[in-house]
């Protein structure tokens, strides 16, 4: 009788959501887009991967030790890190690159700042804008899919440095048999992996359909009116893997859902001005990590009235 | 005359590592070990003219307008120094370029005139100007060397890793000063908690 008759404080109501199951969720949303990367980029795609995961599992579990806390390897957060990490670089990178930041992306952006659920900006996203910054030709070595290494630029940058190179097809951008980052290339498989995610209700539609549908006004207000060229714009580049799977992340995103509607609008105004206008020809990184350190702001404007509490 | 008063600024009371003085220059002019010793010499220079010329003259400034007088002075030397860089290292002179003006405003200065030379004698102010001087060129110099390592595979210009490394420009970049200083001060802290 007294084992059954439990006294404990709230909550009382458990949900079975645990971290694990969440991050593994959205190792399957994402694995389709990587097994269709490595399968156009070839082995070394898969190598980029493995190495990339394995030092970002690596890195948790040594600071974790050395920091004497529980090792959390296994709930998958460091794995969704390092997948992330690899699927945002070219396929002829280095072993070495994904390798190191993958270690930046854990020890740098999220260890240091408390480890899971602390972290300030997305660690995958900040691990891209440091190779981005380091290694400015590793990181925009891209090639053809299929053909042996074949130097080829990316929609965006044909259109960004106006490039006398015929753009893809749009069927191409959408299955993504075109030049990219290993994971960003496919947009019909990464939208399908980010729907599966909404159904397992890991992520709410606010931020990835604000993001997706502000770049599309934006860019066809930008773009000459041109409805054509702005729907293609939004299958190109790294805009499905980011709205999807790295603006939606909990600890750097708001939390309010009228704090993710203005997180999203601003991410998918930054993403395009910087597309359009930047030095870059891709912006969708640099929008979601401006957006990421403004979020607490954005979250203390945007806190809902408390229930029955004064108007 | 105390020899403490020199030791002091070196390691226990590091401008740099400890009392977090002077974030502008190191930050910014530490793209490489020999920037950053130069800059830590040209501040070590006016640092310690303006220790002995405050000590000297704190009998005659007024109290009430001390913090223009203190400028003065630094200004004069920093006015000196820059100079003769100019016509003795003019390739480090332009590298550090905006910098060496802007010694005048170093809060490292200004804070030891106020803190220690005003109310020290000439010797002792002597003495700390060139303690305090020489931690912060010290300081400079480990993170110029760091940065330079990391960023471009060489120290002092004399590469160390080979032609094989892949520098990491980001540490020769703004950002790399920030995570070079940060994981360092970090470093010193944990080694500190260790020690005590």
């Amino acid at each position: 009788m007294e084992t059954k008759l439990r006294v404990s404080s709230s909550p009382h109501i458990r949900s079975k959501d645990t971290v694990s199951n969440i991050m593994r969720d959205v190792v399957i949303a994402l694995l389709p887009a990587t097994l269709y990367g490595i399968y156009i980029f070839g082995m070394n795609a898969a190598f980029l991967v493995i190495a990339s995961v394995a030092a970002a599992v690596a890195t948790e579990a040594a600071i974790q030790k050395m920091k004497k806390q529980k090792v959390t390897v296994n709930d998958y957060s460091a794995v969704v890190t390092g997948l992330l990490v690899a699927l945002n670089i070219p396929s002829t990178a280095p072993i070495w690159l994904p390798i190191i930041g993958s270690i930046f992306a854990i020890a740098i952006v999220k260890q240091v700042f408390g480890g899971l659920g602390h972290n300030f900006m997305n660690p995958a996203l900040g691990a891209r804008a440091m190779l981005m910054a380091s290694w400015p030709v590793e990181m925009t070595n891209w090639v053809k899919p299929g053909a042996d290494a074949i130097s080829h630029p990316t929609p965006l940058g044909i259109i960004g440095e106006g490039l006398n190179v015929q753009l893809p097809s749009l069927a191409d951008v959408l299955i993504g048999n075109v030049g990219g980052c290993i994971g960003e290339t496919s947009a019909i498989l990464l939208i399908a992996g980010g729907l599966y995610l909404m159904y397992r209700k890991v992520i709410s539609y606010r931020i990835p359909a604000f993001y997706i549908g502000t770049v599309l006004v934006m860019t066809f207000l930008l773009n000459g009116f041109d409805l054509y060229m702005a729907v293609y714009n939004l299958f190109i580049g790294g805009l499905m893997l980011g709205a999807f799977f790295m603006a939606t992340d909990y600890a750097s995103s708001p939390i309010n859902p009228k704090g993710q509607i203005v997180f999203a609008i601003g991410c998918g105004v930054l993403a395009t001005i910087i597309r359009i206008y930047g030095g870059y020809p891709e912006g969708v990184s640099y929008s979601i990590l401006l957006m990421n350190v403004a979020a607490p702001l954005i979250e203390r404007y945007t806190q809902p009235r408390v229930f029955g509490g004064a108007k | 005359m105390n020899i403490k008063n020199f030791a002091n600024g070196l390691f226990k009371e590091n401008p740099v590592f400890v009392q977090l003085l002077g974030m502008c220059p190191t930050l910014a002019v530490t793209t490489s070990a020999i920037n950053g010793l130069g800059m830590g010499m040209a501040t070590t220079a006016v640092l310690t003219c303006a220790n002995v010329a405050i000590s000297i003259l704190r009998k005659f400034i007024p109290d009430k307008i001390r913090i223009p007088a203190f400028i003065v002075v630094i200004a004069s030397f920093v006015t000196i120094v820059g100079m003769l860089m100019e016509g003795y290292v003019p390739a480090l002179f332009k590298a550090l370029g905006l910098f060496i003006p802007l010694i005048v405003v170093n809060c490292v200065i200004l804070a030891r005139a106020e803190a220690f030379a005003f109310k020290n004698g000439v010797i002792d102010s002597l003495l700390d100007g060139l303690g305090m001087g020489l931690g912060f060129a010290l300081a400079l110099t480990i993170l110029g060397s760091i940065r330079e390592l990391l960023g471009a595979g060489s120290i002092f210009g004399i590469s160390i890793l080979g032609a094989a490394y892949k520098p990491a420009l980001i540490m020769i970049l703004p950002p790399g000063a920030f995570l070079a200083l940060g994981l360092l001060l970090a470093g010193m802290n944990v080694a500190k908690a260790k020690k005590a």
